[in-house]
């Protein structure tokens, strides 16, 4: 089957998290977006929980090593509770870090530096003449157990570690977000409406304006803090009427982006899923920074906004707002409440 | 203007606050001339309904004269009457255009977290909560109505606005409670609890060809009220309901059952105990002894249809009942927009006077006062309407005329 998709990304896309196709073809007019990334390039939420599941594990071990230094160290059948006490404090700390900081990562790394630390203690234990060496071949071949999934979690993570925004960390890779609404539309009205481009900062939360430079290409201002301005030049690389758009940044853009938007006919005339794609390449610390500033929110839950408002756009003409209304007064609460953005409700 | 303000659990203030205004094309701003407290907003008073945030305005029944209209509104003009329904519907979303419009896809500004409690969003709806919008609600003297164009329906002068009023949320409660139960000529219905929307529901059920319709409260007055409108009787803390209601119906169960209590329902004996200190707890939201009952009374293959509010997680519901033996199980908050027109020609044509549920009229700011009463069930408070533009009556005068609280 020739497959059809729209190219909307800087360069290579990453495949892993393909999300399934539609398998219903009776449609010629449907896009097939079989290649399409699901999710973004993150972490695996498998990594996260193994993370995690460590953190937890060295909260658990530390606590014990300081609470009961004598039991501890007389069960590896290494008999030096000091050393167990001073090994405690540094589980405790690492697995705080892991579990409370954006980025665990490196407290991942301090675990594997700690378990090498452990294994040459212990190693010491395996002495000859040592009545506990048993028990400390024992506990070297449990650490050694536990330094591999600690150095695979710290490396997947390390690898992994590109959601600035999550993490803070200056290791720029690609962001892509991706997500879809039904609407009662039709697909050339839903076309018509975003093709109009100037259409764009109505429902997309981060565009100050959009202007044409011509048929082709245009010129986006991004709503940004003050003393930042964010501007690029976009053009249209695929416009399939009635089906598919995509753009991109043109070459020199300070937030080299694209974004790609399907029309697909849902089922029985039930109007469109209107899926949309967007791809960031943030390249460095300075921009990562900016980026942040523009994605007000968590961009995934952005993304999945300014579609929502595009459909109230299209389906009623309006965004549906509280925004104005009149209420009494405001805790402490409810003002942070609406500054973070939990409720629209002034 | 004067509003009625939530600030937490049992604290109510009427104050001033800003007039609404215009703030979308489709927007229209009423003048409040009724507005009503419902049960529903005993749950918000308990501090039960989650989502709430100290500040908002509540209440969702409300009728009242057009002021403003938005340039959007073509069918709405300065001076019309209206009768406001409680959920918020753009008319133009795959939900809206099938008629099921409390599940307006447009109308919830904060969708999204009403999708991480319940996985997807109903309609905004007034007064109840940011997880349902967050919308500024009626108790009041002016509202602001998003998508006025689809919502509030005309009515003329000839009817009183308590014969109108409860169009904006009970009446069609109570009736689309009971059209729910498909009811077929000469079925039995028991209905739990006779407030407001299960009196509605006795009477609709009546209309609609049951044969029998059997009542469940403890309130002496809200018995008679059943009674008074077509059904027999049942008080729970005096008789075995599920004994006696095989026995009404040679063991067979009623046809269909409507639970019109919800999620602060009563109940004795070991579950009772048990629902109030789980929900003390935080261990389950929501007491839901009627909705047992009903699970367990209703006969095989019939329909248990459910108006009351629930908010999130019950306890011991014996869903097995309905796995074997079949039953339906109906709910939803009120497509109100579907019902205001036919239910309005069955009021002018006079086969129905909603009125029938009133006990108590009183100013807007005696509302704090009437939430008591009402949650208290003091003064046989059934239901309450609220006079926004009646001044209350000044402290020590003898309160004079229409502002004097009275029984009807």
């Amino acid at each position: 089957m020739a497959t059809e998709s729209v190219q909307s990304g800087l360069g290579q896309r990453p495949q892993q998290h393909v999300g399934a196709g539609p398998s219903d073809t009776r449609s010629h007019n449907r896009v097939n977006h079989r290649h399409y990334v699901r999710r973004t390039e993150m972490p695996s939420l498998n990594a996260r929980t193994l993370a995690e599941g460590l953190g937890w594990f060295s909260v658990a071990l530390g606590a014990a090593e300081i609470l009961t230094p004598g039991l501890l160290s007389s069960l590896t059948g290494v008999n030096r509770p000091g050393v167990a006490r001073s090994a405690g404090v540094r589980e405790l700390a690492t697995g705080i870090g892991i579990l409370t900081q954006r980025n665990p990562a490196p407290w991942l790394w301090s675990r594997v530096v700690g378990d090498v630390m452990d294994l040459a203690v212990l190693a010491t234990g395996m002495r000859p003449g040592n009545p506990g060496r048993g028990r400390a071949a024992a506990s070297f071949v449990a650490v050694a157990g536990v330094l591999a999934v600690d150095a695979l979690a710290a490396s997947h993570l390390t690898k992994h570690a590109g959601h600035p925004l999550v993490s803070g960390v200056a290791a720029p890779t690609d962001l892509y977000f991706e997500t879809s609404i039904a609407t009662a539309k039709s697909p050339e009205e839903c076309y018509r409406f975003w093709r109009n481009i100037e259409n764009l900062p109505r429902f997309m939360d981060s565009l100050e304006s959009v202007q044409a430079l011509d048929d082709r290409r245009f010129h986006w201002v991004a709503k940004g803090s003050p003393g930042l301005t964010l501007e690029w030049d976009c053009e249209i690389t695929e416009d399939r009427p009635g089906a598919a758009l995509a753009w991109r940044t043109l070459n020199g853009a300070q937030l080299p982006n694209a974004g790609s938007v399907i029309f697909e006919p849902a089922a029985q005339g039930r109007g469109t899923i209107v899926r949309l794609s967007i791809h960031y390449s943030p390249v460095g610390g300075r921009l990562t920074a900016a980026l942040a500033k523009l994605l007000r929110q968590d961009p995934q839950t952005q993304v999945q906004e300014d579609l929502r408002r595009f459909k109230q756009l299209l389906e009623t003409g309006e965004i549906a707002t509280t925004n104005g209304q009149p209420t009494g007064r405001r805790s402490l609460i409810g003002r942070a409440a609406r500054r973070w953005r939990l409720t629209s409700s002034n | 203007m004067k509003a009625n303000v939530w600030y937490g659990k049992e604290q109510l203030r009427v104050e001033d606050v800003p007039e609404p205004r215009i703030l979308n094309p489709r927007d229209a701003i009423v003048r409040i001339t009724s507005t009503a407290i419902c049960g529903s907003d005993l749950h918000i008073y308990g501090g039960f309904i989650p989502g709430m945030l100290a500040g908002d305005i509540i209440g969702h029944e409300f009728m009242g004269e057009v002021v403003e209209v938005g340039k959007g509104v073509q069918n709405l003009k300065v001076g019309d009457r209206v009768v406001n329904p409680f959920p918020i519907a753009c008319g133009g979303c795959f939900f809206c255009q099938q008629r099921q419009f409390s599940l307006c896809e447009n109308s919830n500004p904060n969708a999204w977290a009403a999708e991480r409690l319940w996985g997807h969003s109903p309609a905004g709806l007034f007064g109840y909560s940011h997880l349902l919008g967050g919308y500024a609600g009626g108790q009041a003297q002016f509202a602001r109505i998003p998508f006025a164009d689809v919502g509030p329906i005309k009515v003329n002068n000839s009817l009183t606005d308590e014969q109108v009023l409860f169009l904006s949320d009970v009446f069609p409660t109570g009736y689309m409670a009971a059209e729910q139960c498909n009811i077929q000529p000469g079925d039995t219905v028991a209905v739990w609890g006779c407030g407001p929307v299960g009196l509605f529901s006795i009477k609709s059920a009546l209309l609609l060809g049951a044969g029998r319709v059997i009542a469940i409260d403890r309130f002496p007055e809200r018995l008679r009220k059943a009674m008074e409108a077509g059904a027999e009787t049942l008080n729970y803390e005096q008789v075995d309901v599920l004994e006696v209601l095989a026995d009404m119906t040679g063991g067979r169960g009623p046809d269909a059952c409507i639970d019109a209590v919800g999620l602060e329902g009563h109940s004795h004996g070991v579950f009772g105990a048990y629902d109030r200190v789980k929900q003390t707890l935080m261990l389950e939201s929501d007491r839901p002894p009627s909705l047992r009952q009903a699970l367990k009374a209703c006969r095989n293959g019939g329909t248990v249809s459910i108006p009351a509010v629930y908010g999130g997680f019950l306890d011991k519901v014996l869903f097995g009942s309905i796995v074997n033996r079949a039953l339906t199980l109906k709910s939803g908050q009120t497509h109100v927009q579907r019902y205001l027109g036919p239910l309005l020609q069955l009021i002018e044509s006079g086969k129905i006077d909603p009125s029938f549920i009133i006990t108590h009229t009183l100013p807007l700011s005696e509302a704090p006062k009437a939430f008591r009463m009402f949650r208290d069930k003091e003064d046989s408070c059934i239901k309450v309407v609220l006079k926004p533009w009646l001044e209350p009556p000044t402290v020590g005068a003898e309160p004079a005329g229409p502002a004097k609280p009275h029984l009807h």
